[in-house]
C-alpha cells in the first residue's frame, strides 16, 4: 500500500539509518550468533514474566492467607461481626462493604460516563474534544489520597449537611469512586463506540433517522460488548481503590439494613480493612493471615473481572495486529 | 544515527540498573533492623513506634532530647499500641509506645521469639469522652457510656438530650485507647463481660480523626487522651462511677488524684531491661525535663517519686 | 415533529452532561491550587519538617518521591521493554501468547492494596528486604508494568513495516533490525507510556504501606535498605493523624503532589505531541 510516506521511504536509506553500519555476514564477530540467541531468550522470558509475577502475587497471597482456612471455621468466617482483637473474623460485613460502595460508583459512573463517551464521539466537535479529553486525562491522573483528602476534608461535611446523620458514609465514598473510575468508563466506551463502522452510521442517517436515533438503536447495540468491557473495568477499578475510601467511609465493620438508606450508613471496605490493619498485626498470628485472606478475596474478584474483559479484548487486538502486516 | 546516544544510555542504565538490583536483591547486605541498642558512634537511630496517643509526646520527648545529644537520632511512628507490641514481638522496634499493658498472648508471643518485654512508666493519660459543642449533654454515668457505646442507647433523647441519632466515634481496635475503653468502660472492667462496641462505631484512624467528626457533627460522640482534646473545640463530659457518685470533668489535676474515673498509665516497652543509648533516653524522660513536657502537651505527669 | 424533538433534548442532555463532568475536575484543582498556593515557599520545598511536623517544610517527602520514582523506572522499564518487544515482534498468535495478554490485563486491574501485600510478603519478609527503598522500588515497579507495556506496544506496533522489511533485506537480523531501526522510531512513544506510568506510581499510597514508608524520620534514607517519606503517604498521615496540623500544610502537600503527578503527565503529553510531528512516517 503504497502511500506519499513510502516514497519517501526510497530517499531516507540515509547512511544515518544505519545502511553504512550494515556488515555483509561474513564480517561480523564471532559472538554475534550466540549474542542474538541469547537477546531473544531474555526477551522471551521477558515476555513471560508478566504469567510470571500474577503467579508470584496469587502465590504469596496463598503462602500468608492459606492459614486462615485451616483455622477459622467458614461459617465464623462469613459471620456478621468484624473484630479482629476478640477472634471475631467475620467478613461479611467487609464484603458488603465493597460492594455497596462499589455498587453505588457504578450506578453513578456507568450512565455519566457512558454519555459523556456519546457525546465526545459522536457530538462534540473537534475543538471541545480538544479541550474535554485533555481533561479527562488529568482527572485519571490525579492521584487517589488527593481526592480521599478533599472526601475527608470538604465532601463528608457537605453530605452531613444534607442530612445524614454523619458524613462519613458509603455514598461519599461512591461519590469519589465513581469520579476515579470514569476516565477508565470513558476512555474504553470510546473506544468502544469508535470501533463501530462508519458505513452503520451513514445507513441508519441515509434512511432518515435522526443523530440520537442513531446512536441509540444503532451504534450503542453495535458497541455493547466493548460497554460491557469498559462497565466490567470500571467495577473492576473501583472495586479495588483503597486510600480514598478509607478516608470517607467511616471505616464502620456494620452491615446496613437493606433498604436506600443503606448508603447512606458507614461501612468498611475490604481495602481500607487491609490497609488500616496490616500495620498493626504481629506477623504470623492469625490476624495476619485474616488479612491475607482478604487480599485472596480481593484477587480473586478482580481476576474473574480482568479475565472475562481481557478475553474479550484479546480477540480485538489480535485483529488489529494481524492488520497491521 | 537518531536515538542512538538514548538507546545507548537507557539500556546501560537498565542493565546496570538491573544487575545491581539483582545483586543487591539476592544478597541482602543487613537484615531488617536489630533490636538491641548500638553503642554510640554507630549512625542507627532508636526505633520508637506504637500509641497514637502517646504519638505527639514522643515527638515531643525526641525533640527536644536530640537538641540535647545531638549525636542521638530518634525515629518515631505512630500506628497504634497493638501496632507498636507487634513490632516489639516481631523485633523490629527498640522501644514501643503503648497505652495499654501487653496482653498476656502478646508476652507469650513476645516470649516465644527470645524477648522479654520490659514495662515503663511514662506518664498518666485522662481518657476524655467528647461531644460536639452544641450539644446538650454534659454529664454521663459509665453505665449510660456502656449501654451508649454498645448500641442499646441510640437516640440522645434518652440520655437527656436531643431527638437526635447517635454517632459513635472510637478509635481502630489497634489503639491502646480502644482496648482501654472496651474494657474500662464497655465491660466497665468485668474481664468476663462479653460487650463489644456496636458495629455502627465509625473507626477513625487517630485522634485528630475523632476530634475533627465531633468538632462538626452535632451527633457525634468520642473518647481521646486529654492531651489531643481541647475543651474550647470539643465540649467534654462529666463522668461518674456510678449515679450516685459525682460527677467529675477531666483535667490533669483529677487525673492526679484519681477522682477521675477514667485515667490510666502510658506505657514504653524494651525488648529486656534498657541498657546504654536507651535506658539514658528513658530515665531523662521519666525525669523532671521529660515530665515537664507531658504536663506542656496536656498529659498528666508522673507522680513525683 | 416529535423525532426531532427527542433528537433536540437527547443532544441537550448529553451535552450538558458531559459538560457537568468535567466541571468538577476543573474545580477540584482550582480548590487544592487556591488553598494550597499560600503555602508553597522554597522554604516549603526545602526544609524537613519539624515541631511535631506542624511547622516547617515537606522536603524529605518530596525527596522520597523522586527516589521512590526513579527506583520504580530501573525496576520496571527494562523488564516491560523486553516484554513490549516479545509481543510486538516475536509472540505468535499461539495459546501462550494469550496467556501473557490476559496476565498483563490481570496485573492491570489487581488493587494497589494487593500490590501491597505482594510487596510485604515477597520482597520485605520473604527476600528480607525489610521496608526499605528497594522493596518499594520493586512493589512499584511490577505495578507500573502493564501501563508501560501496553503503551510501548502499540508504539512499536506504529512503526510501518517498511522499516523491518528494508533492514531485514539488506541483511540485518531480526534483532539488529529491532535494535537499530524500529526501537529509536518508536522511542518517543516509549517514552510517553514510561512517564504515564511513572505518574501514576508516584501517586500511589497502598503499596508504599508496607513495604517502605515511614511517618517521620529525623534523617534522610542513606542506602536503598533504608526507609524513605513519601508525598502521598505524607498527605495521608498529616491529614489524618497529626493533631494540630495547619490546614494550610495540608493543602499545600496535596498541591506538591498533584504539581508532580500533573508536570509528569504533561511530560508525558508534550513527548507525544513532538512525536507525532517529528515522525518520520
Amino acid at each position: 500500500m503504497a502511500t506519499h510516506a513510502d516514497t519517501r521511504a526510497h530517499t531516507d536509506t540515509k547512511p544515518h539509518k544505519g545502511a553504512a553500519e550494515q556488515t555483509p555476514p561474513a564480517g561480523r564477530p564471532f559472538w554475534a550468533k550466540w549474542f542474538e540467541f541469547l537477546i531473544e531468550r531474555l526477551i522471551g522470558a521477558a515476555g513471560v514474566s508478566a504469567i510470571l509475577f500474577v503467579a508470584l502475587i496469587f502465590f504469596f497471597l496463598l503462602r500468608e492467607g492459606i492459614p486462615t482456612f485451616l483455622q477459622v471455621p467458614l461459617p465464623q468466617l462469613f459471620g456478621s461481626r468484624w473484630y479482629p482483637i476478640e477472634g471475631m473474623f467475620g467478613l461479611w460485613p467487609l464484603i458488603v462493604g465493597s460492594i455497596l460502595v462499589t455498587a453505588g460508583a457504578v450506578i453513578m459512573a456507568v450512565p455519566l460516563g457512558l454519555i459523556t463517551a456519546i457525546y465526545l464521539g459522536e457530538i462534540a466537535p473537534q475543538w471541545q474534544r480538544e479541550i474535554l479529553k485533555p481533561l479527562i486525562e488529568v482527572l485519571a491522573g490525579i492521584p487517589s489520597i488527593v481526592l480521599g483528602f478533599l472526601g475527608w476534608v470538604a465532601l463528608a461535611p457537605l453530605v452531613q449537611r444534607l442530612g445524614a446523620p454523619t458524613g462519613l458514609t458509603a455514598f461519599t465514598g461512591s461519590l469519589i469512586l465513581a469520579y476515579m473510575s470514569l476516565p477508565t468508563i470513558i476512555s474504553i466506551s470510546e473506544d468502544a463506540l469508535y470501533a463501530v463502522p462508519k458505513e452503520y452510521r451513514d445507513g441508519a442517517l441515509a434512511i432518515g433517522a435522526t443523530q440520537w436515533q442513531t446512536i441509540w438503536r444503532v451504534v450503542l447495540p453495535a458497541a455493547r460488548s466493548g460497554l460491557v468491557i469498559a462497565v466490567m473495568l470500571g467495577i473492576g477499578r473501583a472495586v479495588g481503590e483503597t486510600m480514598a475510601v478509607m478516608m470517607v467511609t467511616g471505616n464502620a465493620a456494620n452491615v446496613p439494613a437493606f433498604g436506600l438508606g443503606m448508603f447512606f450508613e458507614p461501612v468498611r471496605t475490604m481495602t481500607a480493612t487491609i490497609a488500616a490493619e496490616m500495620g498493626e498485626v504481629a506477623r504470623g498470628s492469625l490476624h495476619y493471615n485474616v488479612l491475607f485472606a482478604i487480599g485472596i478475596v480481593l484477587f480473586i474478584i478482580t481476576f474473574a473481572i480482568n479475565s472475562l474483559a481481557g478475553r474479550l479484548v484479546g480477540g480485538q487486538a489480535s485483529r488489529r495486529k494481524r492488520g497491521q502486516l | 544515527m537518531p536515538g542512538y546516544t538514548i538507546r545507548l544510555i537507557l539500556s546501560a542504565g537498565c542493565l546496570i540498573g538491573m544487575t545491581w538490583l539483582g545483586l543487591t536483591a539476592c544478597t541482602p547486605a543487613q537484615p531488617a533492623a536489630e533490636t538491641t541498642a548500638i553503642p554510640l558512634g554507630d549512625q542507627r537511630a532508636i526505633q520508637n513506634k506504637g500509641s497514637d496517643t502517646l504519638v505527639n509526646l514522643a515527638l515531643a520527648w525526641a525533640e527536644a532530647y536530640q537538641q540535647v545529644n545531638p549525636n542521638v537520632s530518634i525515629a518515631v511512628t505512630g500506628g497504634g499500641s497493638g501496632t507498636g507490641i507487634a513490632a516489639l514481638i516481631n523485633g523490629t522496634v527498640d522501644i514501643a509506645n503503648s497505652s495499654r499493658r501487653m496482653s498476656e498472648e502478646e508476652i507469650a508471643a513476645a516470649r516465644a521469639n527470645g524477648i522479654e518485654p520490659y514495662e515503663i512508666p511514662v506518664a498518666i493519660d485522662a481518657l476524655a469522652v467528647i461531644v460536639n459543642r452544641q450539644n446538650p449533654v454534659s454529664e454521663l454515668t459509665i453505665d449510660q457510656l456502656s449501654d451508649i457505646f454498645t448500641g442499646r442507647i441510640t437516640n440522645w433523647s434518652e440520655v437527656g438530650g436531643n431527638d437526635a441519632p447517635i454517632v459513635l466515634v472510637s478509635r481502630e481496635t489497634n489503639s491502646g485507647t480502644h482496648t482501654y475503653f472496651l474494657e474500662q468502660v464497655i465491660r466497665k472492667g468485668d474481664k468476663n463481660n462479653p460487650d463489644i462496641f456496636a458495629p455502627q462505631t465509625l473507626l477513625m484512624p487517630s485522634s485528630v480523626g475523632i476530634t475533627s467528626e465531633v468538632r462538626r457533627n452535632p451527633n457525634a460522640i468520642g473518647y481521646d487522651g486529654l492531651g489531643y482534646v481541647s475543651a474550647e473545640e470539643e465540649k467534654l463530659i462529666a463522668v461518674a462511677r456510678d449515679s450516685r457518685s459525682p460527677y467529675i470533668y477531666p483535667s490533669v489535676a483529677t487525673g492526679a488524684d484519681g477522682s477521675y474515673p477514667l485515667s490510666r498509665y502510658l506505657y514504653m516497652y524494651t525488648a529486656g531491661e534498657p541498657t546504654g543509648v536507651i535506658a539514658d533516653y528513658i530515665n531523662w524522660i521519666r525525669g523532671p525535663d521529660g515530665q515537664a513536657i507531658v504536663a506542656r502537651l496536656g498529659f498528666v505527669p508522673l507522680p513525683s517519686p | 415533529m416529535k423525532r426531532q424533538q427527542v433528537q433536540k433534548i437527547a443532544v441537550g442532555v448529553i451535552t450538558t452532561v458531559a459538560v457537568l463532568i468535567v466541571i468538577p475536575v476543573v474545580l477540584v484543582i482550582l480548590y487544592i491550587v487556591v488553598r494550597g498556593a499560600g503555602t508553597l515557599s522554597w522554604e516549603f520545598l526545602t526544609a524537613p519538617p519539624y515541631n511535631g511536623m506542624t511547622q516547617g517544610g515537606i522536603m524529605p517527602a518530596i525527596l522520597g518521591t523522586v527516589i521512590l520514582t526513579f527506583g520504580t523506572a530501573i525496576a520496571c522499564i527494562p523488564l516491560a521493554i523486553g516484554t513490549a518487544i516479545y509481543l510486538a515482534e516475536y509472540a505468535g498468535d499461539n495459546r501462550l501468547t494469550r496467556l501473557v495478554r490476559l496476565a498483563i490485563v490481570n496485573l492491570a486491574g489487581i488493587p494497589s492494596i494487593v500490590y501491597g501485600l505482594f510487596g510485604l510478603g515477597a520482597f520485605v519478609l520473604f527476600m528480607k528486604l525489610g521496608t526499605s527503598i528497594l522493596a518499594g522500588s520493586l512493589t512499584l515497579g511490577i505495578m507500573t508494568l502493564p501501563v508501560v507495556i501496553s503503551t510501548a506496544e502499540e508504539a512499536i506496533l506504529a512503526v510501518p513495516q517498511r522499516f523491518r522489511l528494508v533492514s531485514l533485506s539488506l541483511g540485518a537480523t531480526r534483532w539488529q533490525t529491532i535494535w537499530r531501526q524500529v526501537l529509536p522510531q518508536a522511542l518517543p512513544g516509549i517514552l510517553t507510556g514510561v512517564i504515564l506510568g511513572l505518574s501514576r506510581a508516584a501517586g500511589e499510597t497502598a503499596p508504599l504501606l508496607f513495604t517502605v514508608a515511614a511517618f517521620y524520620l529525623p534523617e534522610l534514607p542513606h542506602s536503598i535498605f533504608d526507609q524513605t517519606m513519601a508525598l502521598p503517604y505524607h498527605l495521608y498521615v498529616i491529614s489524618t493523624q497529626v493533631p494540630g496540623m495547619p490546614l494550610s500544610i495540608q493543602f499545600g502537600t496535596a498541591l506538591v503532589l498533584l504539581l508532580f503527578v500533573l508536570s509528569l503527565t504533561l511530560a508525558a503529553s508534550i513527548v507525544r505531541t513532538r512525536m507525532r510531528r517529528r515522525r518520520e512516517w
